[in-house]
């Protein structure tokens, strides 16, 4: 199997995709001849040409309301917002239309649309791109909301985000882009969106994480167990939404521990919903408070300061142990 | 140097048949009496239901609707001039269009008062459900019209209506601009009703005409009679030639007058002079469009006697019909909210049924 970085196994979905199916087309900004500001989409314009690797003007709410109705008229496009701090231009579309035509019309219509946007900081760029704001998008029901991890899972993510019949609004951990190389099959693989990943099992304290947290998380995870000779459980969220809560639940069950590492601001985020989902079908199974590391509730400080403020190894090893020994 | 003039532009207005009934025969469209009659019907058709559904609605039977009343030329028109392959992209003031594309009033009451099972129409219709945030459906039009020139069905384009209110939305700007880039086959039309609910045209835009918003992004625009049902089918056959032979979008402003309120929520005497909707009800659609009919000698006072008894019974029997159904699913949101099944949401739909079953139980149980 080649050895890949994200960018290039995020490419190898849309080629593929694209040349099975030729419903599939991509649009965005700098998307066709340019290949993407990330080159996710390298090389696409010049083998699919630029009516199914459409560059647009600079519009994102056109972008995305003109890809709802592609899916309406049967086409299967894959729209880039170029980074996600751009996206609220479109979130009137997402909430208003694409979210609901399968709700509005009891299953007559839908939109079967992903919308791809790298999101997450410690890039060292300038304001309005290193945001994570994945539970805005999550709190919309009709949007499912996926986040990858690594080359492999992202590839098989986005080939699966793209054959699904709902809006997928999927969230690339720019950080991850290049960060490190994973082996990903030329086969075809797919993940199930909605479903929770185990990434080591563990008895003795449930970490839960998702997207670019899962690196430092793993890194505090092994060290932790050097250290202590315990074993933890790592999940990977994959899904944001719909969110895959029975699986935590069960590993939660099983540890009575439970740490949640989340890079967007503490409050109304993914990591109280998990809480909540604790609470609800978990309580008595828990032997300590549950531990959330996450970034503050700030607007999101330039990058001269981000880096104390994104969770990292030491702040989620540090969690680790306090609820191991609570 | 001296300036040089490198461009110069100008706006049409396209009138056939005015508010006094002269007609300009040059520009008269041909059009067989079937097609005269039915578009007749269909506007006086969805000036009943207008006036039924109102009383509906005081009488606390249905919920808010947007009348159209006043606005049927401006709608009917140009959905006469589409085929079935062409794509119905609407706002929420366009019932006589949906009707002609195959709506049913039952469907248009069950979906005013509070059911989705009232958006019944396929994607096979070509017709798209009611979009209420003003402007929105704008960008669908044009994303489907990019996908019927990609497919090659060179007889399909959209057609998408929006009021003057709509034109200042960034959406409606973005949406033209992309139209007229991709030379898509979208026919944008603005229904100028001239009141966003209480906001006038002259508040909305300092442009002369709605019509010139086309200028700035190379398309055709053309200033309409939108009370002239003439008019209106000829400007929209014009412009779906042009999308059908590849030739890009037009913009349509449609000059007519919204003669009863935004919804049934609001009263336009706080905002609005008496007169002018006095002024506005001369130049009625409809009986206008009765005269031409008349002096085509295909219509007369029996005639219309018979039709608006037919048309009385039809609503008569949609409001029986749609007032019979009361077997809602209750717990139907949960089966559309996403393509496949999910736990969580399955759990919560247990959740809402254990709920409905205990608040039923309990009134059984307080009416005992």
């Amino acid at each position: 199997m080649p050895k890949m970085n994200m960018v290039q196994a995020l490419n190898l979905a849309l080629d593929q995709e694209m040349s099975a199916d030729d419903s599939v087309v991509v649009i965005g900004e700098d998307v066709g001849v340019d290949g993407g500001v990330f080159r996710v989409t390298d090389g696409l314009y010049d083998k699919y040409g630029e009516e199914r690797v459409i560059d647009t003007p600079l519009a994102e709410s056109t972008i995305y309301g003109s890809a709802i109705g592609m899916a309406l008229a049967g086409l299967r496009p894959v729209a880039e917002m170029q980074f996600s701090g751009f996206a609220y231009f479109m979130l009137a579309q997402l909430e208003s239309h694409a979210s609901r035509f399968r709700s509005r019309t009891q299953g007559l219509w839908t939109v079967p649309l992903v919308v791809r946007m790298p999101y997450g900081g410690a890039v060292r760029a300038l304001e309005h791109h290193s945001e994570s704001r994945e539970a805005t998008f999550a709190h919309f029901p009709g949007v499912k909301v996926v986040i990858p991890s690594s080359p492999r899972n992202a590839r098989a993510l986005l080939t699966a985000s793209i054959r699904d019949p709902d809006p997928v609004v999927f969230m690339e951990p720019k950080r991850s882009y290049r960060a490190f190389r994973e082996e990903v099959p030329e086969a075809e693989e797919t993940l199930e969106i909605g479903t929770a990943q185990v990434v080591q099992e563990g008895g003795d304290l449930t970490v839960v994480a998702w997207g670019a947290m899962i690196r430092p998380t793993l890194q505090a995870v092994v060290q932790v167990q050097e250290k202590r000779g315990v074993s933890i459980e790592l999940i990977d969220l994959l899904t944001i939404a719909p969110m895959d809560g029975n699986r935590i639940v069960r590993s939660v069950e099983k540890t009575g521990r439970c740490v949640i590492v989340q890079e967007a601001p503490r409050s109304f985020g993914v990591a109280s919903e998990i809480i909540a989902r604790l609470n609800d079908k978990a309580l008595l199974s828990l032997e300590a408070p549950v531990k959330r590391v996450t970034n503050y509730d700030v607007v999101t400080p330039y990058f001269g300061r981000e880096l104390m403020y994104i969770p990292d190894v030491e702040r989620i090893s540090g969690a680790i142990e306090e609820t191991l020994d609570f | 140097m001296p300036l040089q003039e490198i461009d110069n532009f100008s706006i049409s207005y396209l009138q056939i048949l005015d508010e006094h009934g002269n007609l300009d025969d040059e520009l008269e469209p041909q059009l067989s009496d079937d097609e005269l009659v039915r578009v007749y019907r269909s506007m006086v058709l969805a000036r009943e239901a207008d006036k039924r559904m109102l009383m509906l609605q005081r009488q606390g039977r249905i919920g808010t609707f947007a009348p159209c009343t006043g606005q049927e030329a401006a709608v009917c028109g140009p959905t006469l001039a589409m085929t079935k392959k062409d794509w119905f992209v609407c706002s929420f003031r366009e019932m006589p269009g949906r009707l002609m594309r195959g709506e049913t009033l039952l469907q248009v009451f069950l979906f005013y008062n509070g059911y989705e099972e009232g958006n019944t129409m396929p994607p096979s219709s070509r017709t798209l459900p009611i979009a209420i945030p003003v402007s929105s459906q704008i960008p669908h039009a044009v994303g489907i019209a990019y996908a019927m020139k990609y497919r090659g069905e060179k007889d399909s384009a959209a057609v998408v209506f929006f009021g003057d209110g709509g034109t200042s939305q960034g959406d409606f700007h973005e949406a033209l601009n992309f139209a007229s880039l991709w030379q898509a086959p979208v026919v944008f039309i603005c229904q100028n009703n001239h009141w966003a609910i209480s906001i006038p045209r002259n508040k909305q835009s300092r442009s002369k005409t709605l019509a010139q918003k086309a200028i700035a992004y190379d398309m055709p625009g053309i200033q309409v009679d939108g009370n002239d049902v003439l008019a209106m089918y000829k400007a929209t056959r014009e412009a779906l030639d042009r999308a059908h032979a590849g030739d890009g979008p037009t913009l349509i402003e449609a000059v007519t007058y919204r003669l009863s309120m935004h919804t049934t929520a609001d009263d336009p005497k706080k905002y609005r002079p008496e007169e002018e909707v006095q002024e506005w009800w001369k130049r009625d659609p409809v009986p206008r469009f009765r005269l031409y009919l008349e002096r085509k000698n295909i219509w007369n006072a029996a005639l219309q006697e018979d039709m608006e008894t037919e048309i009385k019974s039809e609503v008569d029997a949609a409001v029986k019909e749609f007032e019979q159904i009361t077997d809602f699913k209750p717990d139907a949101p949960f089966d559309y909210i996403f393509g496949s099944e999910h736990a969580e949401i399955e759990e919560q739909r247990a959740e809402f049924l254990a709920a409905s079953e205990a608040r039923l139980l309990n009134k059984e149980a307080a009416d005992a």
